[in-house]
Formats: structure tokens, sequence, C-alpha cells
């Protein structure tokens, strides 16, 4: 819904929108084949909506990769296929069993599933031949996103160097690669996680259930309430319980936590995060404790 | 407002209503520009429990008595290790009538490049001295930086006012002295903010300290300043980024220009060119997503349809007839040169400006800017890492420009090596010919 003033000005939501947009253009554009990295969640979802948005009344002109972890979220998997369906999007579904079987990535029972992802992920491009591969990453998320530039260089390991980053300058974006390299691009980099949902509220767009108010049982292990599933079952003295949870954020079943929340609408969630005192990561994401600099460490090796 | 509209709906509302001020911030550690940006995010309650929590630990390991807010945002741990920033870092925070953006500039002198990244897209600058120190060659390079990419509002802030016992005269020299040598720059909007970032006064709150200071508190500035007419809405320029052509039988015949406003104000009748043709046409409809709109301005991302088929591709302006920016192959530009290896006459390089590229001879360098002085070096016949000089080039098609004085973005391009595909140079234009 865009708001006119007589002023010529845009709401701060619209310029976001207008500036993503024109970002989904310019790679579609630019680059050979890009692709649309689809985890199933909110972020994920507003990315599809704007790829939506700059190509109507004509098809999205590229494919949705997804990793299948083997631990996703069934509701999430029901409303990627809604989407799916309802926009005509070409579905590519690289997944962690497959490449372990294959030997592309090794599962020696420390790694987190979340990290096998990269190689899964890093395989999958390399494999299909992506030029650009689009990803919700935010710059508010966490600190080493803070520098990240919309068009994200990476070499032809995947791999992220922050001394090897280009300079971004106006809207001028530079897709020039090499053969074997890659560029991630950030559309939402300068979204927030309160606009976000401010757009999913305003666009009432259809996100997967779990983000609202339900009864679960789960497992408190860590400061975190675990989903309880075949694969995360009570240790020691810890035991299942019904709470009425929602998630933050969605991922791997085994790792990633719900929070005690009765907000079952877009606006009640908005007033929740609106007053919320800790991150999302921090709160949710049992691979990002690790240490202060995981996320720069798993960025360096190519993660989303 | 009907009844039934909750307080969160109303919440929603004034969201939705807010604008957007992005700022680049200028001023190296020791002027406390962290100390400050952590200031700001706090006061306006954007820090999370668990940040603060890891800082304030941070802090107390390092034996500080103090909570040390620059923390707060020194991202990688390469930085941390050597104590410095060295890149551009966006920050985000929000009051309930405006988002900021904040390009967080490292002030080190070898990092011109990252100011002026930062400042490209910026609103506002607002450039930190420390009031012990006073004007440095730094600030005052900052503050040319800033003038030269066209930022139409500056904010001085004179950071640790409290060391100098918030002495008024201190503040007044500072402000004079900027002042002065402001009037050498184009700097349409200036303000000085008397600040202590640590303790935060003036910062959010108004300060006690300073009875003798009647102006804004930084907060309210940035929350108020005017940045509607920032924008050239006279000038209609529209360069097609995509054409979308649906191929689906309900849409047979659509044929879209896709882009984002770069000025003007469009509409639906509006008789238009199409460069470099030259061909005329009429606006038939501008659609936004699913619906046909009355207007569009920048920045507006739309697609524009247009009465006749006239052929139109990726790298085209549209223009109003009377208005349109003359197709020019010789470029006139200043530009701040970013890599190592030295820009020479002769030197061939990828150009990209707007929606179209192209290639680009060097014909000639004509001097080398000095920023801290203004000094114009004619003897120089190159460019080094981050110096900035004026520059003649050779297109091997024509841009489709306007002076950067007059709009950012038609006034804009990247250079860029073709061997390595690195970004090497960014340049404004100051005339085709």
């Amino acid at each position: 819904m865009t708001q006119t003033h007589a002023d010529y000005q845009l709401s701060q939501l619209d310029q976001l929108e207008a500036e993503s947009i024109h970002i989904f253009r310019e790679v579609a554009a630019e680059f050979e084949k890009p692709v649309l990295m689809f985890s199933g969640g909110k972020d994920s979802i507003v990315m599809l909506r704007l790829a939506e948005k700059a190509f109507h009344p004509a098809k999205i002109p590229f494919p949705m990769l997804q990793v299948d972890t083997g631990f996703d979220f069934p509701e999430v998997l029901a409303c990627r296929d809604s989407w799916v369906d309802r926009l005509g999007v070409r579905m590519v579904v690289a997944s962690v069993d497959d490449a372990i079987a294959e030997g592309v990535v090794v599962d020696d029972g420390k790694t987190s599933r979340n990290r096998l992802q990269i190689g899964t992920l890093l395989n999958a491009i390399e494999k299909e031949g992506f030029t650009a591969a689009f990803g919700g990453g935010r710059r508010d998320e966490e600190k080493a996103r803070a520098k990240e530039r919309v068009y994200s260089h990476r070499d032809e390991f995947g791999q992220w160097d922050p001394k090897m980053q280009r300079p971004e300058l106006w809207s001028l974006y530079n897709g020039r690669i090499h053969s074997g390299e890659h560029m991630r691009i950030f559309p939402l980099s300068n979204w927030t996680e309160l606009d976000i949902w401010h757009y999913i509220h305003q666009e009432q767009i259809e996100i997967p259930s779990i983000y609202f108010s339900h009864q679960r049982k789960v497992i408190e292990r860590d400061g975190m309430l675990l989903s309880a599933s075949d694969a995360v079952q009570p240790k020691g003295e810890e035991k299942i319980e019904t709470k009425t949870v929602r998630f933050r954020t969605v991922g791997d079943m085994t790792l990633t936590g719900c929070v005690e929340s009765s907000a079952a609408t877009t606006a009640e969630i908005i007033d929740e995060i609106a007053i919320a005192r800790v991150t999302e990561r921090g709160a949710t994401r049992g691979d990002d404790r690790f240490s202060e600099a995981a996320m720069e460490d798993r960025k360096k090796e190519g993660y989303f | 407002m009907s009844p039934e509209i909750s307080p969160v709906a109303e919440k929603h509302e004034g969201r939705a209503q807010m604008d957007l001020l992005r700022f680049a911030t200028a001023g190296s550690v020791d002027d406390g520009k962290s100390t400050l940006i952590g200031r700001l995010l706090l006061d306006s309650k954007s820090i999370f429990e668990d940040q603060l929590e890891s800082v304030e630990s941070t802090s107390k390991s390092k034996g500080y008595d103090y909570t040390d807010l620059a923390l707060l945002t020194d991202g990688l741990r390469s930085e941390r290790e050597q104590g410095i920033t060295i890149d551009v870092a966006y920050r985000y925070f929000a009051t309930p009538s405006r988002k900021f953006i904040i390009a967080d500039t490292p002030g080190h002198i070898q990092y011109t490049r990252n100011m002026v990244t930062g400042a490209s897209t910026a609103d506002l600058g607002l450039v930190l001295v420390d009031a012990r120190h006073g004007l440095t060659e730094q600030s005052r390079r900052h503050a040319v930086l800033l003038s030269l990419l066209r930022v139409p509002h500056l904010v001085l802030a004179v950071n640790k006012m409290d060391l100098v016992d918030w002495d008024e005269k201190v503040y007044e020299r500072i402000h004079n002295e900027f002042t002065a040598f402001a009037t050498k720059l184009n700097i349409p909007d200036l303000e000085v903010i008397p600040i202590s970032a640590l303790q935060g006064d003036n910062v959010v709150t108004r300060s006690e300290n300073t009875p003798w200071y009647h102006g804004p508190t930084l907060m309210h500035h940035l929350e108020h300043v005017h940045v509607a007419s920032d924008r050239d809405l006279q000038d209609v320029r529209f360069p097609v980024q995509y054409v979308v052509r649906p191929k689906s039988d309900e849409y047979h015949d659509y044929r879209g220009y896709a882009g984002m406003v770069a000025g003007g104000v469009l509409k639906p009748g509006d008789e238009v060119v199409v460069l470099p043709s030259g061909m005329t046409s009429t606006i038939e409809a501008i659609d936004l997503f699913d619906r046909e709109i009355t207007e569009a301005f920048p920045p507006m991302s739309v697609t524009v349809r247009l009465a006749d088929d006239v052929d139109v591709s990726r790298g085209d302006m549209i223009a109003r007839i009377n208005n349109a920016p003359k197709p020019s192959q010789d470029i006139d530009a200043m530009v701040c040169w970013m890599t190592n290896e030295p820009l020479r006459p002769r030197q061939k390089l990828a150009i990209k400006h707007t929606t179209r590229s192209a290639r680009a001879l060097v014909k000639d360098i004509q001097y080398r800017l000095d920023v801290n002085s203004l000094h114009r070096d004619q003897d120089t016949k190159e460019l080094g890492l981050n110096e900035i000089g004026r520059v003649q080039l050779r297109t091997t098609v024509p841009l489709l420009c306007d002076p950067y004085s007059k709009n950012r973005t038609t006034g804009s391009f990247i250079l860029i090596d073709e061997a390595t595909g690195v970004t090497v140079g960014a340049g404004m234009i100051n005339s085709g010919s």
C-alpha cells in the first residue's frame, strides 16, 4: 500500500521496498543464472514477495534453491509449497543427506547440521552453475554483517573475504565475476527485523504457522526451548513439557528454539518485538553461541 | 481511523508513515565516534539485552571503569585485534518518527574511499571533533569530501566538551573556525552541536552543562532535519533497468519498462522521449506491482508502459521532450581513485552509469585535488589510492548524464578494472560535452 504524500516523500518501508525491487531487477538484468536461496523463513518469503513485485506481471525469471536439512519443520515446507504453486517458480532442492552420501560434506558427529548446509549449498551452486544467489541476510542481524555489501563477492571456493569486498556506491552495483565465482546478493540488507514484520503485516504475506503462538511439546536445554521430536529427546534431568510458544526464526528443528508467547497475529508479534530486549539470534539460535566470532568464521566459509 | 482499529494497528500505521534518513559519520576512533554511535543506539533503545551484556562484560574484563559503548559497533575480529575499524559499517536505529541508517566510516587518512562510499548515499554528514584539539586536517578533509559528494546537510559535533569544562569559548572558537572554512565549500545546511558522547550530553537529552547553547540536541536535529526537498522533482529521469515481457496468453502484448525513478515526477499522458534514440511517445500507464498509479517520483521502482511500440532496452533513459540530458561520449568528472595501482592517462576501464555499461578511456587528468587545502595540483599526471582529481574520459557509447550537482543518480558513475572486475573508482560528473 504505497502512500503518496503531498511532498513526494516515500515512507521508509516503501523506500526499502523500492530499493530491494531495484536490486532484484538489476541482478536479473546483469547475471546469467541467478537463484533465490530459500530457507522457508520469513526473510526469504519477503524476498520472494519482492521478487514477485519486481517482475509482475511476468513470472520470477529465476529458480529457488532450498537446502533440505532433513530436519525442516513440516509447517515450513507446507508454506513453501503454497508459494511455489502460486508463483510457478522452479524449485531446486539440495539435500544435506545426499551431500553426505556423495561425500561432498563429512558428518563427523561433531559438526552441527547447520554447518553441513554450507558445503551442500556451495556444491549445489557449483553443480547448477548459478552465478548470483539471493540471500535473506540483513545487516542488523549480527555485528559481522554490518559491513556486508548488497553484492557480496565469493571466490571460486565460495569464500567471503572481508578485505576483498568491493566498494559499493550510490545505487550502482558492480556485478562482474570471473568464471567459477559467484555473487551473493542481499536485497534485504537495510531492513531490520521490525521492518520485515511490518511489511508482512502490511502486505498480509503468508508465512509458516509456527511463527504464531501455538501449543507444542518442548524440552528446555541451555536456556532454550527446543521442539521435542525423534531427533530431540530429553537428556538426563530434562523433561518434555507442553507450552504455548512461537518461533522467532525457523531453521533446523534440532537447533531452533522457540519462545513462550501468546502472540497470534502479526500485529501482536510486532507489539512483542517492539518491546523485546533480546536479539533474534542470541535468543534462539544455538549455533551462534559458540563464540563471538562464530558468524564471521562461518561467513568466511561461505555460510549464508 | 475507524473505531475498530486496535492501538497496535495504529502503531503499524505510524511505522508505515515513518520516513528515512541516511547519515554518514566521520571522525576517528579518538574523537569518540564509536562511543557516539553506541550512545545513539543505546538511548534510542536499539540495543538489546544480550548485546549490552556482552559489552559490559568485555569492558569489565579489560579493566575499564565504564561501559565502553564503542564495543557495540566493533565488528570483525581482525579489527578488534587491531583496535581499528577498517570499512564502512551500516547500523540501524529508529525513533517514533524516523528510521535511521548510519554509514559508519573510518576516519583515518588512508580510508578516503570508505568515506566517499558512505557519503554517496547520505542525506546528512556528521563530523566529529575533539573539543581539546579543535579542527584538524582530518575534520577539514571530511567536510570537503561530504561537500564534494553533495551531502546536503552537515552536522559538526564538538565532542568531549566535558574535558574542556564545558567552556563556551572553546565551542565558539571551533564553531567560527569551521564556519569560515565551510564558506569555501558547498554546504547548504550546517549545525554545530556541543556534546559529550560518553556522558550523553546534548546527544538525546539536553545538557545542563551548556546553558549558553540554544540549538537542538543531536537526536532532535537528526529527527527533524528536512530532507524532502533534497531531491530533483523537476527533471524527469527514468533509466530503463529491465524490460518486462510476460510471454503469457493473458499478457500477450504487455511490454513494460521497469526501473527506479531518478528524477522528476512521471504521470500517465506525459509526452516523453527515449534516449539515446530520440524516439518520442506518451506514457500510457505506470504500474506499481498490480496497480496502475497516477504519478511516480524518486526513488520509486515502477514499470512504465508507452503508447507506441518504440524500441526501448536496458540502459536507455526516458525523459521529457524539452528537458532531457544530452547524450555524450566526453565526460568531465571528479574521480575518487580506490585502488593501489594508480590511474593514468590512456588507461581503459569499464564504466557503469545508471543502468548503462560501457568502456572508458582516460583522456587526461587535469589536476589532483588536495582535499586538505583545496589546492589543485596540476603537475600530477596520475591519481593514487584515495586521491581525488579532475579527469576527462571518452566512452565507447554515449552516456545520458547530468551534472552531479543537479542529480546524484544521473551524475554519478563507477569505474571497474576489466581484468579483476574490482570497483576501482567513483566519479561525479561536472559535465558531458
